[in-house]
């Protein structure tokens, strides 16, 4: 019987279809931005094709390289806009407007039981509405934008049932950190993770977000949170189009099943260079700290920002702290509740929305034997600036950490 | 359906990865603000190893651990790859991104555990997923029909421009 995956892979396919058969898929929404659009956009144009499938489908959100930091860059996102122009895309968003992964979430695109594939590895993201959601490279993008279908292998689906009160302080970047560092950085390659228990649905969306934006940490193909009343909430009034959720049968054929306990669990911080090389916060405290990165499509959401502002409310950070909130609408409500003056007035840079430092490009890069926490979801070698080390824990420790120059327990100051 | 030898039957001097290659180390993101695919190809590989775009040779192939190319959905990385003249990579297992993105680009790839150390030389026969090294044969995971004709057209938009889209 089927698993939230097969049945809306196959409704995308016009056919019943089970774990393991390829198939062609119709897509409902598709995404690149400004770093994959470059060179989909030139894939579109080299395969000859004059229009794409559907102008209403296609999302361009820029959130990369923005505002532009060089020359070529300026020139990348010139021929993307002058692209968006030519085919008639409704739904671009250029600088400033945020990361796609909360844009998508945000402009009501991220829909249960929709299959959405974005040009970026983080596209499970929207999986947290209960949609099956996939990353792609830039020519399976070119491809889409011509004709709207995808192959795809049916994955098969681990279940991870997440049960425990989260403690004070501990948040759910640690509860996914600790799934990774249990499940292992390619222990879920190829596969679906369905997420559930009463932890998982405890959680808001925006934590819902963070879970699934990290199932590729493990190498999932997608990660699942069936859609519920949280959120049909979030999306009242949002949702760009009517949608069906879906739901795994109760007899459905997981490969794998897997239980989390969290009641006791502590913050926990990935160390380099793995992401799965994850640590209790214990084990770590101490370590100096040089840069703090607070923002990224995992973490950099309102609530994260209010989390954060909490703990630095009147006083100063010891490690210059960059804090990038996800989206325009983001930064406008933290300005007016008063969140950005209180991260201002503790030291922290406010950078505009998008990836900014995430990936090592601007905004905050680190140099050899530089040190930086950062709310993010990569610390692979040399991601931030090479020869930088980089730290991964959620907004409360980056917060507590930044106050103290080094890493430092968030409980003690919550 | 008809393969092209070169990309059916390779032989190459093997450079050796571990596991967890990301890409990230395989192309930074700060080289990424161009097309010009000779920028990737001088800076690939070079949070492992920055000597390896100045030694590696047109025709060597890659033989590397489990989750080759796991991490951001870059296709820059399989691009500098083959722009540097690596002509297959070999791994235990690939992320699935780098997986369809490296057949996208027409960069041949192919699953396998293999036995061999750097600067050895292995022949592989794509067709069949056949490695060999010596006078040792190791069976490995051929590739599914559609995409070795994918590999052969060099590419998915030289398969499109063939074929039409689907």
């Amino acid at each position: 019987m089927p698993t939230i995956s097969e049945k809306i892979l196959s409704h995308a396919a016009g056919k019943q279809v089970a774990a393991d058969d390829f198939v062609i898929a119709n897509i409902d929404y598709a995404m690149a931005h400004d770093g994959t659009g470059v060179l989909a956009v030139k894939a579109f144009r080299e395969m000859d094709i004059k229009k794409v499938w559907d102008s209403e489908r296609i999302i361009i959100p820029f959130d990369h390289y923005t505002p532009a930091h060089t020359d070529n860059g300026a020139k990348l996102h010139q021929g993307i806009r002058q692209w968006v122009r030519e085919q008639g895309i409704t739904n671009f968003f250029d600088i400033g407007e945020g990361i796609c992964h909360q844009v998508l979430p945000e402009n009501g695109f991220a829909l249960p039981g929709k299959l959405i594939i974005g040009a970026d590895s983080h596209s499970c993201t929207y999986g947290a509405f209960g949609a099956f959601a996939t990353g792609v490279g830039a020519t399976d993008m070119a491809e889409i934008f011509a004709s709207g279908k995808i192959w795809l292998r049916v994955p098969q689906t681990i279940r991870i049932t997440v049960e425990g009160k989260l403690s004070k302080g501990v948040s759910a970047k640690d509860l996914t950190l600790n799934i990774i560092k249990n499940i292992g950085t390619d222990g879920a390659n190829y596969k679906a993770i369905e997420y559930y228990g009463e932890t998982i649905q405890g959680l808001s969306m925006a934590q819902r977000m963070t879970l699934c934006n990290m199932s590729i940490e493990m190498g999932a193909k997608t990660g699942i949170v069936p859609a519920d009343e949280i959120t049909f909430t979030f999306l009242k009034g949002k949702a760009k189009e009517k949608y069906e959720s879906v739901y795994a049968d109760d007899n459905a054929k997981y490969i794998e099943d897997l239980y989390f306990d969290v009641a006791n669990l502590e913050p926990q911080i990935a160390k380099p260079h793995e992401v799965d090389n994850v640590f209790n916060i214990s084990e770590v405290v101490g370590t100096p700290l040089d840069q703090v990165f607070i923002g990224s499509c995992t973490n950099g959401r309102y609530e994260d920002l209010e989390v954060v502002a909490k703990i630095l409310h009147g006083k100063e950070v010891k490690a210059r702290t960059i804090v990038l909130p996800a989206s325009r609408s983001i930064l406008i409500k933290a300005t007016e509740s008063g969140i950005i003056s209180t991260l201002l007035k503790a030291g922290a840079v406010i950078a505009p929305p998008g990836c900014g430092p995430c990936l090592g490009a601007h905004q905050g890069v680190i140099c050899e034997g530089e040190t930086c926490l950062s709310t993010s979801n990569r610390n692979f070698k040399g991601r931030m600036g090479t020869g930088g080390l980089i730290y991964l824990s959620s907004p409360q420790t980056a917060a507590a950490s930044a106050l103290r120059g080094e890493i430092a327990d968030p409980r003690e100051v919550i | 359906m008809t393969i092209k030898n070169d990309h059916c039957n390779i032989t190459g001097k093997v450079w050796k990865f571990g596991d967890n290659v990301d890409t990230d180390v395989i192309i930074p993101g700060k080289y990424l603000r161009t097309t010009e695919m000779i920028i990737f190809a001088a800076h690939v590989m070079e949070g492992i190893d920055p000597q390896f775009s100045k030694r590696v040779q047109n025709g060597d192939v890659i033989v590397a651990g489990e989750n080759f190319g796991c991490g951001s959905s870059r296709e820059q990385a399989p691009l500098a790859l083959k722009y540097a003249g690596v002509a297959c990579v070999v791994a235990g297992s690939f992320a699935r991104i780098f997986f369809r993105n490296a057949i996208n680009v027409g960069l041949p790839i192919i699953e396998a555990r293999i036995d061999c150390e750097e600067g050895d030389t292995i022949e592989i026969d794509m067709g069949n997923g056949i490695i060999v090294r010596g006078n040792v044969k190791y069976q490995a995971i051929k590739l599914p029909a559609f995409l070795q004709e994918l590999l052969a057209d060099g590419g998915l938009v030289g398969h499109r421009k063939k074929v039409g889209v689907v």
